[in-house]
């Protein structure tokens, strides 16, 4: 069972109280964006056996989206953060150096 | 003026705790932004109370104010004078950005009571939170999902729990409580 803490409301959310979101950091190109960025944007998703970023939402409690990085392989949570990042917090991109040395994602490391 | 009538109809249940509708109870959604000190004085006028810390709720008989989330509460006020309030509410928060709403009838709204250790564990049974003291203390609201339906619930006191849903899932919310209560279900898991 996955539990993650909520960055909103501060609590630890069991997974049957959020909704999951996908993939987090995609990047929307555009006006005027190739016809590749946009294909990249809607369908090309990372399929890690590892470290990985999603979308949350806590849908039963404050209703916030926020995101998370967790390993898709053992469900270990390394942190959330606001919805509102551009990019993975230092703070959490250290736990995963921490957990998982050399570890890349997309553009991040 | 209609006859108001609460989602229950003052409904009763008596098994390992009392389960039972709380009646009519009017409230208020309100989003906009909680440090914003139009709204904080506008909430002082409504219900006597400051803006909630995270999460927390203060109720005092029928009035009071709860943390919703970091940019909604839910005003409780005497039923008879939500409309008026909110009508009082809009006429303070005009210029600032905001959503006022009564909601009242929208809701359903039930009590629980009894040994705290039962209340708790009878709450426990169908949420997916620690209802331990130390986590659960009373003051502290949670919003959640009450067996299949959205919820919030609080410890109002000693031995008494206060659960709010929608109106529409109100007999389901009633029936789910009342089969975890249900006499010789006791686990005995926390303390009483």
């Amino acid at each position: 069972m996955l539990t993650l803490h909520c960055p909103y409301c501060g609590v630890h959310a069991d997974e049957t109280e959020l909704a999951s979101g996908g993939e987090a950091h995609l990047k929307r190109f555009g006006p005027g964006a190739s016809d590749e960025d946009f294909e990249g944007y809607l369908f090309m998703r990372e399929n890690p056996k590892g470290v990985h970023f999603e979308r949350w939402r806590h849908a039963y409690g404050c209703g916030k989206w926020f995101l998370a990085a967790r390993c898709t392989n053992t469900l270990e949570v390394f942190g959330t953060y606001p919805a509102q990042s551009t990019e993975p917090p230092q703070h959490v991109r250290d736990a995963i150096s921490a957990k998982r040395p050399g570890w890349t994602w997309r553009e991040f490391s | 003026m209609s006859n108001a009538l609460s989602a229950l109809g003052g409904a009763k249940f008596d098994g390992l705790v009392k389960v039972a509708d709380a009646g009519l109870q009017g409230m208020i959604t309100l989003r906009g932004n909680l440090a914003d000190a139009t709204l904080q004085q506008a909430v002082k006028a409504a219900t006597g109370q400051a803006v909630p810390d995270q999460r927390a709720i203060v109720l005092q008989g029928d009035t009071g104010v709860a943390w919703m989330s970091p940019d909604e509460l839910l005003l409780f006020v005497p039923y008879a004078q939500a409309h008026a309030c909110v009508a009082s509410l809009r006429t303070a928060l005009a210029g600032t950005h905001h959503i006022v709403e009564n909601v009242s009838d929208a809701r359903a709204f039930i009590t629980l009571s009894g040994a705290d250790g039962l209340v708790r564990e009878v709450l426990a049974k169908v949420v997916p939170v620690d209802m331990d003291p130390q986590q659960m203390p009373a003051g502290q609201m949670r919003r959640t999902k009450l067996a299949q339906v959205a919820a919030a619930i609080w410890m109002q006191g000693t031995g008494e729990a206060r659960v709010v849903c929608f109106r529409s899932v109100g007999t389901y919310a009633f029936d789910v409580l009342c089969t975890v209560a249900a006499p010789g279900s006791a686990v005995g898991f926390f303390a009483s």
